[in-house]
């Protein structure tokens, strides 16, 4: 069950501006597992989650202090390319954000832009190939030129999920991906969850507790830009070894 | 008592409407109703004769949609590009982009006559004698009004507006949208141009549709750069004078020998003008919603 760390974060200080929202996070996260984080709004998760893809660089002021690391290489390090890191680790956002162009355009957009296709018929393969690892094949084989603002929510979400795996990532951070959703939805995506962890490292932020509790391997809780605790998800769940962590998952405060 | 308040006040709003409504009827009435009279196929496919006491005004027609569709081709491409910038790169917070922001606003404020000076004194002074001094040695070639330095001028003047327009279209487009395509390892400037730009492309047509409204009404910014009181035939070269319909306009109401004989061919002409800015604008909106459609597919 010992699965090897993909992403290593050490000592890591986040600051927006003079405001410091991380405190010396120190966590390693397994290939092959789904981490979930855990914690109330504001206490620094999402803001990690946006470090392990650099996607806070787009904020101005911004600043990180410490290592992280992927596949033991420092992203942080002038010498990496930060387009080839947002390929390897893909992104889905709590609103579902396909762009406003048909559902085949959107899954082809990131193989385009990464010019990973040489041919059409290749790119026909990977669509299909992921709209079915997104369990979407079936409902949209049919209208692939159809507007992807004509699908469900549910739907946007998994097309989204669909345009993050066609760039082969080999992790994938989602920002509460089904937070916007109804339960049938998140059922699905859950499901989706399960399926993706053969194969992807998937590390997901969530507000759900039942959610962390179903679908991660381990849990990281945080609190004011602190973790708090980070172990197995049934530990964390059963027997937390921090008092704040025990008045989170209890519902005490959050 | 805050009933007949009330009531009153609704009253002054609607005499107000009314009043607006009226003066626009007045005008374009009296326009049509005048400018009509001696309209005839001949009067737009002609050109003007007696000094412009008898005759058409094609030339007139035909100049002043070049120089809209010259200055169109400059404006907008150069306009999207500093939008681009505005919206994309330049940080909002920087001196730089505060104080460019500033002067396009200003440029934007100033009074068109003042663009008239400015080309004449940049492009056909500066630019265009510069041009003949080196290719040209001993001859006036570029140095002097044409249609190219109009257009230019117009231009210039026509820049604020595309850029203003188009930096507030880039801005409205998403955060999420740009944040989803970097997520997938695509760069800015494909974000930009596979997002971004897409998206804005009404916006784009905005910019030109009231670029192009103002292009077409202006006359002072030519009155120096290129207009020419008469031609006797059409610019074929880029560093030829034309026909202007509004500086025309100008010329039959302050220059005519005869006034009053002049009066049905100056209604006519102002009505053509009024027609050409409306047919311009009304292509430039239906391509707008073409491509709304399209994008919206």
């Amino acid at each position: 069950m010992e699965q090897q760390i993909k992403i290593t974060v050490r000592g890591t200080n986040f600051f927006y501006g003079a405001n410091q929202a991380l405190h010396d996070v120190n966590v390693g996260i397994r290939q092959c597992f789904v981490t979930a984080l855990i914690g109330p709004s504001g206490c620094g998760k999402s803001t990690f989650l946006r470090a392990l893809n650099r996607m806070n660089d787009l904020i101005p002021g911004a600043r990180l202090e410490g290592r992280v690391e992927l596949d033991g290489q420092d992203i942080y390090s002038n010498s990496m390319d930060v387009i080839q890191l947002r390929r390897r680790v893909g992104m889905i956002f709590q609103k579902s954000n396909p762009f406003p162009m048909s559902i085949y355009e959107n899954v082809a957009y990131g193989p385009r832009v990464n010019g990973l296709i040489k041919r059409r018929a290749d790119l026909d393969v990977i669509v299909e190939k992921t709209l079915r690892s997104a369990a979407l094949w079936d409902e949209v084989k049919d209208r692939l030129s159809k507007s992807a603002m004509s699908l469900s929510g549910g739907q946007q979400q998994r097309l989204c999920i669909a345009r993050a795996l066609a760039v082969e990532p080999e992790v994938l951070l989602m920002d509460e991906p089904a937070s916007a959703l109804d339960p049938i939805s998140t059922a699905k995506i859950e499901e989706l969850i399960y399926q993706l962890k053969r194969t992807y490292t998937i590390v997901i932020v969530t507000h759900n507790m039942q959610q962390a509790a179903r679908v991660s391997d381990e849990t990281g809780f945080f609190l004011n830009g602190r973790l708090v605790e980070f172990a197995e998800t049934k530990k964390i769940f059963t027997a937390p070894v921090k008092h704040e962590t025990e008045d989170y998952i209890t519902g005490r405060f959050g | 008592m805050r009933k007949t308040i009330d009531r009153t006040f609704v009253a002054l709003t609607l005499l107000s409407t009314v009043i607006i409504l009226a003066m626009i009827a007045i005008i374009l009435g009296n326009i049509f109703v005048n400018g009509t009279e001696r309209l005839s196929w001949e009067f737009v496919t002609a050109a003007p004769q007696q000094g412009m006491m008898a005759g058409g005004i094609f030339p007139a027609i035909y100049g002043t949609v070049l120089l809209v569709l010259i200055m169109s081709v400059v404006a907008v491409p150069f306009g999207v590009l500093v939008a681009i910038y505005f919206a994309e790169y330049a940080r909002t917070e920087s001196r730089l982009y505060q104080w460019t922001r500033m002067a396009v606003n200003n440029l934007a404020g100033v009074p068109s006559i003042v663009f008239g000076l400015f080309g004449l004194g940049f492009f056909i002074q500066t630019i265009g004698r510069g041009m003949d001094r080196i290719l040209y040695p001993g001859h006036l070639v570029y140095g002097q009004p044409s249609i190219i330095w109009a257009s230019m001028t117009m231009a210039v003047l026509t820049l604020p507006i595309v850029i203003i327009t188009v930096e507030e279209t880039m801005r409205a487009v998403p955060r999420e949208y740009r944040e989803a395509s970097l997520a997938l390892g695509a760069t800015r400037l494909q974000t930009i141009f596979r997002v971004v730009l897409p998206q804005s492309w009404p916006g784009v047509m905005t910019g030109a549709i009231l670029a192009i409204g103002r292009g077409a009404g202006e006359v002072a910014p030519v009155l120096f750069t290129g207009a020419a009181y008469f031609l006797p035939q059409l610019p074929t070269r880029a560093n030829q004078q034309f026909m202007h319909l509004g500086y025309h306009v100008y010329a039959m109401s302050t220059q005519s020998p005869d006034v009053e004989a002049t009066k049905p061919l100056l209604y006519s002409t102002v009505f053509v003008l009024l027609v050409l800015t409306f047919l311009l604008n009304l292509t430039a909106i239906i391509i707008r919603n073409r491509m709304r459609q399209w994008s919206s597919k």
